[in-house]
């Protein structure tokens, strides 16, 4: 079975590759076929995998299949390596990846760019698998940009609207900032170790490095540049949330499920370099506790349904750095993989009354839709709940609270940390309440056009049922205490060593925890929906209005970046458009030319000019010869 | 022998194309056609034959006739694999040049083929020689053609454009024949024996100051073929202007005689003196890269635009071969290969676009997606690749020649990446312009026939085989890198250096063998 390993990547390549060299010419079904067939195929492959390994537990699989280059000793091959860390991500792409596939067939049925969708979507899948799946920095990097390029290609989807493609440049350029640092992380990885295999970096790392060794600390912050950069974390956040303006299926899978969750995948992957660098590790966690409170308070005052999802993945990534500055790796990747489904559900859901709207994306033209998309509705709840970290039923609260648990508990962690993420969640089920409140009472304002069918539903009702299920792999301590997730783990990622003694106020920390989630839901209720007086008066206010403009607007990056980069860049481009250096020889010519009009001047004809010539020129020879 | 036969078949086959015109207007083509595919046929024969060197020389063939032997002048050409790959290459893109100005060129047609099979003849000519004198010639050789395609084909300021090709690449070229004669006297001086052969002259003992001098001439001329910032206002003007197999000339190969130039000559020449040079250059380098991209930027003509981005793309070239490893120099010739396709595709679909629209403006395009995917996905690759996008032989090149880079220079090499973002942002322009948005004037372009996506499959199959597996590439240059990396791998021994050269040029003195000679033919005769 693990010699199939090359499948799982290879089959949504070919998938890409038939659609667009043959696309144009196949009939519909044919191209549902193959780009829904292809992941699914991957993701059964991965299933069948996933058994193999958990029944075997062998290290890792490892499959090379050739050598991509090899210079000087630099030589990284095309080789794919599949360890329990991989095997998660693996997972939820393929397995998210297909329902979202499906979901797609009826999303886009009327789009005339059908195949264009499916191509598109395919090539993202297998860029992704082969970033998570490859052995070496190279490889990774080789997905790790292609992933870059089909986001780009999705948010810029529908390409008449010129907004849409700035988005998708955007997204890309940003990006590509950070992707820029880590190619000089690995420029440094490679002079000192000589080879960018992962395996290889790992085990000699420690030895090579001591902790806190400058150059550790310096590639760990490249590295981590590269991972904020993918994963929209401060300060390159930006470009997420306009990136919405692809079609919402592309939002689940590309800027919920998967891809932003690279920079995740990335830290986790080097770990051991970020324990050599306790100050690059510290900064992954401030940067996640700042991230996961700036856009949880953007995320409060967004209109665009799709908006607010945006803000909210920022702001839960922001968890998941959080839990990796402190160590707790496998609490980072556990809370991947259920805001993976929760996240997805939740754009799927946000999709279908999208399509049910007619591409209505305001909340505020939304409202009384409980009744009329009841399966959306009650999907919506459940990630709802997932994300709000609602407790003891939900996914979302064990894999938060074992985040939050780890700021107190972990030697690493510290409790301004902990506040940052104890305040979050809070702001988190407010933001995601008013959603629910706004979108499913209220009156109805706009007309309900179309029903989602099975296409729809299935991948909804999947999607919720994990939303809510999964988190019983992972039970704290003193509640059932499953560590299925993190023993499944453990061979990769080091458990977090735990203050000792802290335990027995656990279920204190718990309780805080769900009154947190619950007040937050609570606040949310009676702004939203019990007392709109109270939303009125805020809206009176005129600070009130300042701040939300401000949060509206994201903080104000957009408007600082572009004042400080974009804007200079575009001038210095526009004043140097006719090129500076070339006036040098253009006047280098216009010199020559003047002499040569000046001296045709002296070439009259007339022989007593020349003769004054001559003489003129005989006497300064002879001057200059007895002078000298 | 095979190695005059190519050349000769190619001027040959320019002069039968300009005579046959007079039979039949489309005779040429055919010819040209013909020729250039014989060509790369014995070229691609050559790959597969040699293979590896036995002896483990890095020269697969050589071929040595006299030619003026009273100066000591060879028609001497030979052949290893740096030669062979630059060869291909050249016979490659010079298939396609003759295939898209099949419909584009339609006056003169015989004397356009003349000069095109005579400019690949010189640049053919200038990957071969092994005699600097000879050398020197095919470098004229392609010079004087090339100015035709401009001035004749080109478009409507092509007089203007030229010139200035002309008038640079000549006056650059006349320091390197400077230079040349001046290693030639010196090394006479020295050894008694005056030549022009490349192998002779590599044993060269060189005073600092007059390999300075002496490297600077060579700079000079493959500084401007490069080119390198400040010597690079040529070319916008030069390939914007020039006919779509022009451009692709000049921007797939005539840069590239620079490169190898560089490679070649340069390093192995002057050791000491480069390496007192790196510095500078790899610093020009960088400038090239940031100052191009950022003209690149605000381009409106489409060819000036992705002009420019050679401009950008070359500072890699000049950083890579001032690292003296063997990463860069790698990608260095990576770079040759892969920017010649890249950005040669650019021109040829900018010469569709043009053939389609009367136009370079990319202000008067937009949403061509809609009615010309097939053009707008090959543009989508090589838009890639020219961003540096992994899977694409760019990426492979640029790469390499970073992490050689790095070696010798970490803060230059940071720069140089960040090139890489501002490479993002002319290349998704052009995308975004082209084929993005609103279609403004409701013009329907139609897709790609036949012969153009015939022309554009084999480019797209090479980018992505070279992204993927670059190996048979790689092992083909390696033994000629590792011969013109030998001087700096050696460890660092002074050089053994006459005292009394004070002077900064060696100049034949009075009492010299050379003058010597000259004296005793003088008295004999009278």
């Amino acid at each position: 079975m693990a010699a199939l390993l090359w499948l799982i990547p290879a089959l949504p390549f070919a998938g890409a590759l038939l659609l667009v060299l043959f696309g144009s010419r196949l009939p519909r079904a044919l191209v549902t076929a193959i780009g829904v067939g292809s992941v699914g195929i991957s993701a059964a492959i991965t299933l069948l995998l996933g058994f193999e390994y958990l029944s075997e537990r062998p290290a890792f699989y490892h499959q090379e299949l050739w050598n991509w280059f090899s210079v000087a000793g630099f030589s990284p091959s095309v080789a794919f390596h599949l360890d329990a860390l991989s095997m998660v991500f693996i997972f939820v792409i393929t397995f998210v990846g297909f329902l979202i596939h499906v979901y797609s067939t009826e999303y886009m049925a009327d789009d005339p760019d059908y195949t264009r969708f499916f191509a598109c979507m395919n090539l993202f899948v297998g860029s992704m698998l082969v970033l998570v799946l490859a052995d070496n920095l190279l490889l990774l990097y080789l997905g790790w940009e292609g992933v870059g390029l089909c986001s780009y290609l999705l948010i810029g989807f529908w390409y008449k609207e010129p907004a849409n493609g700035y988005a998708a440049r955007k997204a890309f350029l940003i990006t590509r900032v950070g992707d820029t640092a880590m190619a000089i992380g690995l420029f440094m990885l490679f002079q000192t170790f000589g080879t960018l295999h992962i395996q290889s970096i790992s085990t000699e790392a420690v030895q090579v490095w001591d902790a806190g060794a400058k150059m550790a600390v310096i590639v760990a912050f490249l590295l981590l540049g590269g991972a904020v950069g993918k994963s929209g974390q401060l300060p390159l956040q930006t470009w997420l949330p306009d990136a919405m303006a692809g079609p919402t299926p592309v939002s689940a899978l590309i800027h919920a499920a998967t891809m932003v969750t690279a920079g995740v995948y990335l830290i986790a992957r080097m770990h051991v370099l970020f324990e050599l660098a306790p100050a690059a590790q510290m900064a992954v966690a401030v940067i996640g506790a700042v991230t996961l409170l700036l856009a949880g308070c953007a995320a409060l005052t967004q209109y665009d349904l799709k908006r607010v999802l945006a803000y909210s993945t920022i702001s839960q990534i922001g968890y998941m750095f959080l839990a990796l500055g402190v160590g707790a790796w496998s609490a980072a990747v556990f809370h991947f993989m259920i805001h993976g489904f929760f996240k997805a559900l939740l754009f799927l859901c946000a999709g279908a009354i999208i399509l049910a709207l007619h591409h209505e994306q305001d909340m505020r033209r939304m409202g009384g839709l409980q009744k009329k998309l009841p399966v959306v509705f009650w999907t919506f709840l459940i990630g709802a709940a997932s994300l709000a970290a609602v407790p003891l039923v939900s996914a979302g609260f064990y894999s938060k609270d074992q985040i939050l648990w780890l700021q107190l508990a972990g030697e690493n962690g510290n409790v301004w940390l902990y506040l940052a993420g104890l305040l979050g969640a809070f702001i988190t089920s407010i933001y995601t309440f008013r959603m629910v409140f706004i979108t499913f009472y209220g009156e109805s304002k706009t007309h309900v056009g179309h029903q989602p069918t099975l296409a729809i539903r299935v991948p909804l009702i999947v999607l919720a049922v994990l939303s809510l299920a999964g988190g019983f792999i992972e039970l704290p301590h003193n509640f059932g205490h499953v560590v299925l997730f993190s023993d499944f783990l453990s061979p990769i990622l080091p458990a977090v060593s735990v203050v000792p003694d802290f335990s027995r106020y656990e279920w204190m920390l718990q309780l805080l925890a769900a009154v947190v989630s619950l007040s937050g839901i609570f606040i949310a209720y009676l702004i939203y929906l019990k007392k709109p007086d109270l939303r009125a008066s805020l809206h009176r206010s005129d600070l009130a209005m300042a701040v939300h403009r401000f949060w509206h607007s994201g903080w104000g990056f957009d408007k600082l970046y572009d004042m400080l980069l974009v804007h200079p860049y575009v001038f210095l481009a526009k004043v140097n458009k006719q090129d500076v250096v070339d006036s040098f020889y253009t006047f280098v010519a216009r010199l020559t030319e003047s002499f040569h009009l000046l001296f045709t001047r002296s070439q009259s004809g007339l022989l007593r000019n020349y003769v004054m010539g001559i003489v003129v020129g005989a006497i300064m020879i002879l001057t200059i010869t007895i002078l000298l | 022998m095979i190695l005059l036969w190519l050349i000769v078949l190619l001027l040959a086959g320019g002069l039968l194309a300009w005579i046959a015109q007079r039979w039949h207007t489309a005779s040429p083509r055919w010819i040209a056609l013909f020729t250039v595919l014989t060509a790369l046929l014995l070229t691609l024969m050559l790959w597969f034959n040699t293979g590896a060197s036995p002896t483990g020389s890095a020269w697969l063939l050589q071929l040595e006739l006299p030619w003026i032997p009273q100066w000591g002048v060879g028609f001497s050409l030979a052949l290893d694999g740096l030669s062979l790959l630059m060869l291909s290459l050249t016979f490659f893109l010079g298939l396609l040049a003759v295939l898209i100005s099949w419909r584009e060129i339609q006056s003169k047609v015989g004397f356009f083929h003349f000069n095109l099979l005579w400019v690949l003849a010189g640049i053919a000519g200038v990957f071969l020689a092994m005699d600097l004198f000879l050398f020197y010639f095919f470098w004229e050789v392609m010079l004087i053609p090339m100015y035709f395609l401009i001035g004749i084909w080109g478009h409507e300021n092509r007089r203007y454009a030229a010139y200035k090709f002309f008038i640079f690449t000549q006056a650059s070229g006349l320091l390197m024949l400077l230079a040349i004669l001046g290693l030639y006297f010196i090394h006479g001086n020295q050894t008694g024996t005056f030549t022009f052969n490349y192998f002779e002259l590599l044993n060269t003992t060189l005073a600092p100051a007059a390999a300075r001098f002496l490297m600077f001439g060579f700079l000079a001329a493959f500084l401007v073929k490069l080119p390198v910032v400040p010597f690079h206002s040529w070319l916008p003007d030069a390939h914007s202007q020039a006919p779509t197999a022009g451009s692709v000339i000049l921007a797939g190969l005539l840069l590239k005689t620079g490169a190898y130039g560089l490679l070649r000559f340069v390093l192995p020449l002057f050791p000491t003196a480069t390496v007192e040079f790196a510095p500078w250059a790899m610093l020009l380098g960088v400038i090239g890269i940031i100052y191009g991209a950022i003209l690149a930027f605000s381009q409106t003509d489409l060819k000036r635009l992705v002009a420019y981005t050679s401009v950008s793309h070359m500072g890699f070239v000049i950083l890579g071969v001032f690292a003296f490893n063997e990463w860069a120099l790698q990608g260095v010739v990576m770079q040759m290969i892969t920017h010649g396709l890249s950005t040669g595709a650019l021109f040829i679909l900018a010469g569709f676009l043009y053939e389609r629209l009367h136009t370079r403006d990319i202000r008067q395009m937009g949403g061509f997606w809609a009615t010309a995917p097939k053009m707008a996905v090959v543009a989508l690759v090589f838009v890639m690749a020219s961003l540096g996008l992994p899977g694409l032989g760019n990426f492979i090149a640029e790469f390499l020649t970073l992490v050689g880079a790095w070696q010798a220079n970490n803060w230059l090499t940071v720069f140089a990446t960040i090139g890489l973002v501002m490479a993002t942002a002319y290349s998704l322009r052009i995308m975004q312009k082209i084929f993005l948005e609103k279609n403004l004037e409701q013009t329907v372009l139609p897709d790609m026939n036949v012969r153009e996506m015939l022309i554009a499959a084999p480019m797209l199959v090479l980018i992505l085989w070279l992204g993927l597996y670059p190996q048979p590439v790689l092992d083909l240059a390696k033994p000629a890198i590792e011969a013109q990396l030998q001087a700096y791998n050696k460890p660092s021994v002074p050089q053994e250096v006459e005292p009394v050269s004070q002077t900064a040029l060696y100049l034949p003195a009075a009492d010299s063998v050379y003058f010597q000679n000259l004296k005793g033919a003088f008295y004999e005769r009278k």
